[in-house]
């Protein structure tokens, strides 16, 4: 029962992860298409977030006082579907329908087809203005709810991301939470090559916001970080240092699976290096 | 005479004394006056400041914890500059936000191309989920306020800069989806007109009775959904029917009009509006004329439709 939910700890919720990685790789490769590159990434700070640092009930998706998740990088809903399905807010049955007709889970997410889904997404650099409307209205309710935002460090070379981040330090909104996956990659290649993002934390410093950087797959540093920018004033933004397709040795940090299914060998090998990794 | 866009605007600041259940979002332009809400009720407006994109994210980010939102800026800039993100996180989740956009159509004269929207019905109007209205005067916009104010869901209202003529009288009643019919002098030509422009539809319809033409004159102050009954009752009633908008002749009134009555009701018809061009520096009025969308360019169309119906028909 979703009531006797407890939060897991560090090593629970490395367990958890490797479920949700096993999730993410088996989704996509029943959906014959996605995004495994970037859901691998952020997997350890979603399933932070999700079975530990956010207060919410998955029986009761749209309890008012509930802390909101926006995937800004929509394209990487696997990770999110499979926190959800895990967390219990659909039958984990339903992860294979990924992508296929009449599937709650489409290809980028939809609010009203998936429970738990805060805000629809698929198009780049529109999550975090949507969260600092919603972290207004948090704060305009007079709520101590939090609003988590997950963003790429590729989806950066949005201009609309700088207008929200802009804005977000201008209202004060000390209940926002940013989180930037940084693996570097984007479909083309490196952010390096494509655009450069780079100098991160000083461009969110200058534009306001208080920065941490971590490694977004020590998943002690993360609990820790996550729970620490609840406590202080935001606007804050985590830059979480990652691997792009982490951990699975043939996707890390590869191009080509910022949007590949594996095929039937390739599921079976990464399934197989997943849960051959040790705690 | 006074502006759609003001009339409205004031409105709303009044509708914001009595109901605390709606917030303003501005994108630093004096579009309708309801900037003003900033000193009223400075918890309830939010200054995105010139950042459409963002103006359209915050307030999806705000109806979807609750709030109907109204999000007010220059319409050129309202349904192009964030097009993306009023398809996306407005009109395909289906979000209570009320797009305001002033400063629509040939009306802003001097300003010149880049502020004129005259395809901005079109492009919102293919959105699903969208409903757009545009009054004809200050009476209308009023009642269009309160309207927008209970409405749920994706809404575009669309408005005019300069001050235009006063038309209705105060027991005007304003429905979503219901055209009016302002004025029935017979059954030789409907003039269906939708925003400003229904003035010259009025004055077109004196000009045309003054030469023997009976017209009827209706108010299309709903672009989306039309209502097709009051179109298909107009033509089956003069089996002539003329078109009048302050938009692109693609995608506006007359093309949705059209679309109706190719299907339902094949019958004579006249599209006025603006041609496949952008807007220039120049007063109003003689825009209107240059695209012959005057009163006596309305007259002559008429004319030219009503002598088409005696003429034998082709076979």
């Amino acid at each position: 029962m979703m009531e006797d939910f407890r939060k897991l700890d560090v090593p629970a919720l490395k367990d958890m992860a490797r479920t949700i990685r096993t999730d993410i790789v088996k989704m996509v490769h029943a959906a014959g298409s996605g995004h495994p590159g970037g859901s691998l990434s952020a997997t350890d700070i979603a399933t932070a977030l999700y079975f530990n640092v956010m207060n919410i009930r998955p029986e009761q998706p749209h309890w008012e006082d509930r802390d909101r998740f926006v995937l800004s990088k929509g394209h990487c809903c696997p990770v999110l579907y499979a926190c959800l399905g895990r967390r219990g807010y659909f039958d984990v049955a339903e992860l294979n329908t990924l992508r296929k007709f009449g599937s709650k889970l489409q290809g980028h997410p939809d609010m009203h087809k998936c429970p738990g889904v805060e805000m629809s997404a698929g198009t780049l650099g529109n999550g975090l203005g949507c969260a600092v409307g919603m972290a207004l209205a948090g704060r305009l309710q007079d709520k101590a709810y939090k609003i988590f935002v997950l963003l790429g460090d590729g989806e950066c070379q949005e201009g609309s991301v700088w207008e929200a981040a802009m804005c977000g330090s201008h209202h004060k909104l000390t209940n926002l939470i940013a989180i930037v996956d940084v693996n570097r990659l984007q479909i083309l290649d490196t952010t390096a090559k494509v655009m450069n993002v780079a100098p991160l934390a000083d461009k969110w410093r200058s534009f306001g916001w208080k920065v941490l950087e971590i490694n977004g797959h020590d998943m002690g540093q993360v609990v820790a970080t996550l729970d620490y920018a609840k406590v202080i004033d935001g606007p804050v933004v985590i830059l979480a240092d990652t691997v792009k397709g982490k951990g699975i040795s043939f996707m890390e940090n590869v191009v080509k699976w910022h949007g590949a299914a594996p095929s039937d060998k390739e599921l079976e090998l990464a399934i197989k290096e997943i849960e051959g990794v040790a705690a | 005479m006074e502006a759609t866009r003001f009339a409205f605007g004031k409105e709303i600041l009044e509708i914001a004394k009595t109901h605390d259940d709606f917030v303003v979002c501005n994108a630093d332009t004096k579009a309708c006056g309801i900037e003003a809400m900033a000193e009223l009720f400075p918890t309830r407006s939010f200054s995105i400041g010139i950042a459409e994109q963002n103006l359209i994210n915050v307030s999806a980010g705000l109806a979807a914890s609750g709030y109907k939102v109204f999000a007010c800026t220059f319409a050129v800039f309202l349904t192009m500059r964030c097009c993306e993100q009023v398809r996306n996180f407005v009109c395909h989740t289906n979000l209570n936000v009320t797009l305001v956009g002033t400063h629509t159509g040939l009306q802003v004269g001097e300003d010149g191309a880049t502020h004129a929207a005259v395809e901005d019905v079109a492009i919102m109007g293919a959105m699903p989920n969208m409903t757009i209205i545009q009054p004809a005067d200050a009476v209308a916009a009023r009642a269009i306020a309160h309207a927008a104010h209970k409405f749920v869901g994706p809404l575009y209202v669309r408005l005019h800069r300069n001050p235009s003529p006063v038309i209705y009288g105060e027991s005007y009643k304003f429905e979503v989806g219901k055209a009016t019919v302002v004025r029935n002098d017979g059954d030789d030509v409907a003039l269906i007109s939708s925003g400003i422009m229904l003035q010259k539809a009025l004055d077109a319809a004196d000009a045309l009775k003054a030469k023997g033409i009976r017209a009827r004159v209706i108010d299309m102050s709903t672009l989306k959904p039309l209502d097709e009954a009051a179109v298909l009752a107009a033509a089956k009633a003069t089996n002539a029917v003329v078109t009048i908008e302050d938009h692109s002749t693609i995608g506006g009134l007359g093309a949705a009009v059209a679309q109706v009555l190719s299907q339902q009701y094949p019958c004579f018809l006249k599209c006025i509006g603006i041609p496949d061009v952008y807007g220039e520096s120049g007063p109003s009025e003689i825009l209107y004329a240059k695209y012959h969308m005057d009163v006596p360019s309305i007259v002559a169309a008429s004319e030219k439709l009503v002598a088409k119906k005696s003429l034998p028909a082709l076979v």
